[in-house]
């Protein structure tokens, strides 16, 4: 149950190929992001498995059985939509009960099945309300709600938290990854935001222009991107890279170091000025210009107390500084 | 979120409506065309074929010159009494008063009078030289009635179908007024810009496209004006008011000139393009939909 | 703006525009006026017309002498008909165009409004032989068939642009959930496109009652509209302007009813989106 391959799968937009070519297999019960930049071909990938674009080329596996030709509603898979789309003119209780209908249940046991979706999402007192009277973290829980009730083989998320506020965001991102870890069913999720991958991926798969940069888990992101792509986009504030005869030094065309892995103090290797410095009380976030080096930004403890102006010196923790190749891969 | 099978049903979809306005617009233009080329009338059987003579006929027909001054002037006259017309009561309606709903339903109801009410009414209530209000009012200032029919009759029509479309550009222009960014002007007016050079820069050019949309939209369907002059003048006196389309109908049905009265069709049809490039060529720049 | 008229320009400015909508609008209340006076009365001067007496001869006169309720009737069947036709060929097609645009769907649409711009007498000699030849002409079915084929591409287009303000994303939720095309018509697109279609609907009746050429054209009595019936009056014998009141009235208001509620769908058909 829930088990996906992607073979050699293309998919072109007339000319343009927006995925030129990906492989990849998610495992039952994974929650599998897809993370990348706009325009990375993630949400194309997420449709062609749902089934709501056809594949130029390429097959799809869900378990086991080859799924390219299938139309959405025979794949077995629920998808959120980013609008949430639920049905304007019917009310939640219809909503969450529309793939029920569709499906031909006896509409006592799909009523249970509402009611049963409905108390794990708290929308017991809406059941009657319209879209239209709802907030837009209700309405986020209608449409995961109409894609539980449907016992889904896999659910396909299209960036369901952009339209929320950052507190709310926070909430639901925690209720999903509470509901994966209760029902266990195979989630792919996209985001642009790696704060979100990072947080709720068993597996993260990190594309560029309808590439896979990398797939792995997001310490392995984290602790080991493949190329400088991945170590840019993983990991906020972004890893500093540094190019030029510093990463020569090092043997390297580029060298990366993260923020956090940067001690500070008055002497080091590295000696700068402080541009700007940000203090929120559990962190201090320092920009600092240093010389013959560049900008470099660094992550400290609440307790680090430079300001603009003051001279500075940076240590880099050697054994979490990253070497980069001439063609942006990581050297070993 | 087209799929192939998606996209075949679209095709067959499409298919009723494309078949029968492609029809629509070839079958009978090209009888038309065939008819143009025979000396065919309705009264006298046979048919022969008789070139260009239609043409020539209906092109040196002095009623022709005329009808065509006739068209562009009525077309004119009502797109000037329109447009200006139009602007200036879409401001009037922009300003805040009391009861505008129902301001509005009045000045749009003339536009939804049919064609034949209207100009009846006109003619007869109105412009009538003895039982008119226009005739009372004058007697009832020492005046003698004027005839508006027989001695202003284009002018009478013209004003008859400007009334009847200035609700239309009035609805359109006070449209395009109300999406006018007010932030834009707020931003003006902190900038120091007053009413007139807000009305210049700002106003003026939002309105241009609306302007534009409407002298478009209006031409099309002015330069078929039939039914007024059908129930007013019947194209007189002489053809003072006949227009290209009146034109053809009177070689066509009344004088059962078939041959003649498609030659009529062709050149009304040409005519119809140049004025439509003519305008899309002056215009079009204003409109990029 | 943010900051209050002044009360005595705003009852300024609801003077003058109260002044120029009755002005506008004058013609039409005094048919509606003239329509209760008997004809004796009608054609006298302003003021002695309105302080003569109020009757409803004038209407039960107009209903006895022609055959009102006919000319009435074919205006419904003709515009309501029209419309319903125009309507069945234009839903699959805006709804094809929406939802499965193509590269050529635009051209498509533009061409089909072209359509509309043809001059009605370029046609009129062949479609007058055509129906003749056929026997189509003064019957309901050859008018219907012409005032559907002359508003189609509005139809259409205006479909067009509801169509394409429902989300896609909500017929694709119903993919996902399920439901083949049928279903998809029936309980999603529908519902969201009642609305839409109602409105093209309204504006089309509007625009087929008031159509004035070929329903001039192509009738006499039989399938005769209330457009001919009040052409009949431009060559009248004796006194008929209370006649021609009611008859007026009788005619035109369905459709000023319909009109004031239809405002916003006669900007989006006629003006082809090009103003918002």
């Amino acid at each position: 149950m829930g088990q996906i391959t992607l073979k050699s799968v293309r998919k072109s937009f007339g000319e343009v190929d927006v995925i030129p070519s990906i492989d990849l297999q998610i495992n039952d019960g994974e929650f599998v992001v897809f993370v990348g930049p706009s325009g990375c071909g993630k949400s194309t990938l997420l449709r062609l498995i749902a089934g709501l674009e056809d594949t130029t080329s390429g097959v799809i596996q869900i378990d086991g059985k080859d799924a390219t030709d299938l139309p959405p509603a025979k794949r077995g898979l629920a998808m959120v939509f980013q609008s949430y789309a639920l049905y304007p003119h019917m009310s939640v209780r219809k909503n969450i009960a529309f793939p029920l209908k569709m499906a031909g249940m006896d509409p006592e046991v799909a009523a249970k099945k509402v009611e049963a979706a409905a108390k794990v999402l708290n929308l017991g007192s809406y059941l009657d309300r319209k879209p239209g009277q709802l907030s837009g973290g209700q309405r986020q829980r209608v449409a995961i709600g109409r894609a539980i009730v449907r016992e889904p083989a896999a659910f396909l998320f299209d960036e369901p938290l952009s339209n929320l506020d950052a507190a709310l965001r926070v909430n639901m991102r925690q209720e999903i990854s509470e509901l994966h870890q209760s029902l266990k069913t195979t989630m792919i999720y996209v985001t642009h935001d790696q704060v979100e991958a990072m947080t709720m991926a068993d597996k993260i798969v990190v594309l560029n222009a309808g590439r896979i940069e990398q797939v792995g888990s997001p310490l392995d992101l984290y602790h080991s991107p493949a190329n400088i792509f991945v170590a840019g986009f993983i990991g906020s504030p972004k890893m500093n890279l540094v190019e030029g005869a510093e990463a020569a030094k090092h043997g390297a065309t580029t060298i990366g170091i993260r923020p956090e892995h940067l001690d500070v103090g008055d002497t080091g290797n590295w000696i700068g000025t402080v541009g700007l410095s940000e203090h929120l009380g559990s962190d201090t976030f320092l920009k600092i210009n240093v010389d013959s080096v560049g900008i470099i930004n660094v992550r400290g403890d609440g307790d680090v107390k430079y300001r603009h102006g003051d001279r500075i010196a940076l240590t880099p923790q050697m054994d979490k500084l990253h070497r980069f190749g001439a063609d942006g891969k990581a050297l070993t | 979120m087209a799929t192939q099978q998606s996209r075949a049903l679209a095709r067959i979809m499409v298919s009723p409506a494309v078949i029968l306005l492609f029809l629509w617009m070839i079958v009978p233009l090209m009888m038309t065309l065939y008819f143009s080329f025979l000396r065919y009338n309705l009264l006298t059987p046979g048919t022969s074929f008789a070139g260009f003579d239609n043409y020539y006929y209906f092109l040196t027909n002095p009623a022709f010159f005329a009808a065509l001054i006739n068209t562009l002037t009525l077309v004119l006259g009502v797109l000037v009494i329109t447009v200006f017309g139009g602007v200036a009561l879409a401001l009037l309606l922009d300003l805040p008063f009391w009861g505008q709903g129902i301001v509005r339903i009045m000045v749009i109801s003339p536009f939804f009078v049919m064609p034949t009410v209207a100009a009846l009414v006109w003619k007869n209530f109105f412009f009538n030289p003895v039982n008119g209000m226009f005739a009372h009012l004058a007697r009832n200032l020492g005046l003698k009635p004027y005839d508006f029919l027989a001695q202003a009759p284009l002018a009478s029509i013209i004003g008859i179908v400007a009334w009847a479309w200035l609700p239309f550009s009035t609805l359109i222009l006070l449209t395009a007024l109300q999406s006018l960014d007010r932030e834009q002007q707020e931003a003006a007016e902190m900038d120091g810009a007053s009413w007139l050079s807000r009305f210049r820069y700002l106003t003026i050019p939002h309105l241009t496209r609306a302007i534009t949309v409407v002298i478009l939209i209006q031409t099309i369907f002015l330069l078929s004006v039939f039914a007024e002059i059908l129930v007013t003048t019947n194209g007189g006196p002489g053809t003072a008011t006949t227009n290209i389309t009146f034109l053809v109908y009177a070689q066509s049905l009344l004088s059962y000139d078939v041959g003649g009265g498609s030659a009529g069709g062709i050149i009304a049809v040409v005519l119809a393009n140049i004025v439509a490039i003519f305008l899309m060529r002056m215009i079009g720049k204003n409109l990029d939909a | 703006m943010a900051r209050k008229a002044s009360t005595a320009k705003k009852a300024f400015v609801t003077l003058a525009a109260w002044s120029v909508g009755i002005l506008i609008c004058f013609p039409i209340l005094w048919t509606i006026l003239m329509s209760f006076k008997s004809e004796a009365d009608a054609v006298k001067a302003p003021f002695a017309m309105l302080s003569s007496a109020w009757t409803l001869d004038s209407y039960a006169e107009v209903q006895e002498r022609s055959i009102y309720g006919r000319y009435f009737m074919n205006s419904v069947v003709l515009s309501v008909g029209s419309t319903l036709m125009a309507l069945v060929i234009a839903i699959p097609a805006a709804w094809s165009m929406a939802f499965v645009p193509g590269k050529r769907t635009k051209d498509l649409l533009m061409w089909m409004l072209s359509t509309k711009m043809m001059p009605a007498v370029g046609v009129l000699i062949p479609m007058y032989l055509m129906f003749r030849d056929a026997g189509l002409l003064d019957t309901q079915i050859g008018l219907l068939i012409i005032l559907t084929l002359i508003n189609l591409p509005i139809v259409v287009w205006m479909l067009y642009t509801y169509f394409k303000e429902i989300p896609v994303e909500i017929l694709e939720a119903s993919r996902m959930d399920g439901a083949n095309m049928w279903s998809e018509i029936v309980h999603v697109l529908t519902p969201m496109a009642v609305p839409g279609i109602a409105s093209t609907l309204l504006l089309n009746i509007i625009l087929t009652w008031n159509e004035a050429f070929w329903t001039l054209q192509l009738t006499t009595s039989d399938a005769a509209p209330l457009t001919q019936f009040i052409a009949g009056f431009s060559s009248p014998q004796g006194l008929f302007y209370a006649k021609l009141s009611a008859a007026s009235t009788m005619a035109i208001a369905p459709i000023l009813i319909l009109g004031w509620f239809s405002q916003k769908q006669l900007v989006r058909g006629l003006t082809f989106g090009a103003v918002k």
